[in-house]
């Protein structure tokens, strides 16, 4: 109940940020929409910890924030890679057991890997990640374990 | 002046943005196979969008349109790594292998001497 009114509350939210109309008419459709997606939503039965994933803490900003500036730093290595005249690359696949408990931990995990340029998840086997890496020079296997721990820190307790 | 300074700041992100995307796509063209042009395309809706971005909302100054600017980028931030993925993992799960190591043989997508675990 909690996690619908949250979501019909952020749902009207960006209703008012991208409708810029507000006479009474915009209002009202607004908070009917939000109102009957939630319902639908409700109904459809995916309002749980991974539709909406409300137990994330305030630590996600932070971790957003680190992220960001690791792929400036990730961009700035490859497009040396990308310019360099004669590539010199060995892409090397590896795998890494993450160590969050929920699914919604892993997927952000995953996520942010893929979202580095230079690693991106293929596949889990078993009970680790698959990553292809365009270069050994990405392949640091302690860079990932300490994102895979700032992960974990944020995760839901 | 400080609509100059804002100018000339917009100009410097637009370029830098641009020069990421044209990065991103001279690596498509260049890098061996699927899997590595990936991580090119990967500069292109990281950086590249978000200096483009950051651009616009300089120009745009503080209102509405500021939110929806952010907003995209916010949404970038969940949707390019997810649709990244997808591809890769259809890749994969097609039987497609990467080439692999500094000679860039065909690999059967088993880990090298760099397995290991995080702990």
């Amino acid at each position: 109940m909690l996690r619908g009114i949250i979501l019909a509350l952020g749902l009207f939210g960006l209703w008012l940020l991208l409708s810029g109309v507000y006479k009474p008419l915009w209002i009202g459709l607004g908070a009917g929409s939000a109102i009957a997606v939630t319902l639908l939503v409700m109904r459809m039965d995916v309002l749980d910890s991974e539709g909406l994933p409300a137990q994330m803490r305030f630590g996600t900003f932070r971790y957003w924030g680190w992220l960001q500036a690791e792929i400036v730093k990730a961009n700035l290595a490859v497009t040396k890679i990308l310019l360099s005249p004669r590539m010199n690359i060995s892409p090397a696949i590896i795998r890494i057991k993450p160590t969050q408990q929920s699914d919604t931990g892993r997927v952000t995990f995953a996520n942010s890997i893929t979202l580095t340029p230079g690693t991106v998840t293929v596949d889990t086997d078993g009970d680790a990640f698959i990553v292809h890496a365009v270069d050994e020079s990405f392949a640091d296997m302690d860079a990932l374990a300490d994102m895979d721990r700032r992960v974990t820190v944020i995760e839901q307790r | 002046m400080i609509e100059m300074v804002l100018d000339i700041a917009t100009g410097v992100l637009l370029a830098g943005g641009s020069f990421f995307l044209l990065v991103g796509s001279i690596g498509v063209l260049r890098l061996p196979d699927f899997y590595s042009r990936m991580h090119a395309a990967g500069v292109t809706d990281t950086l590249g969008a978000e200096l483009i971005l950051l651009a616009m909302i300089l120009q745009t100054g503080f209102s509405l349109i500021t939110v929806k600017l952010i907003a995209i980028g916010f949404f970038m931030f969940f949707t390019s790594p997810t649709s990244t993925h997808a591809v890769a993992n259809a890749a994969w799960a097609a039987g497609v292998r990467p080439l692999l190591g500094k000679d860039l043989k065909p690999g059967d997508g088993e880990a090298g001497p760099k397995d290991g675990a995080a702990s």
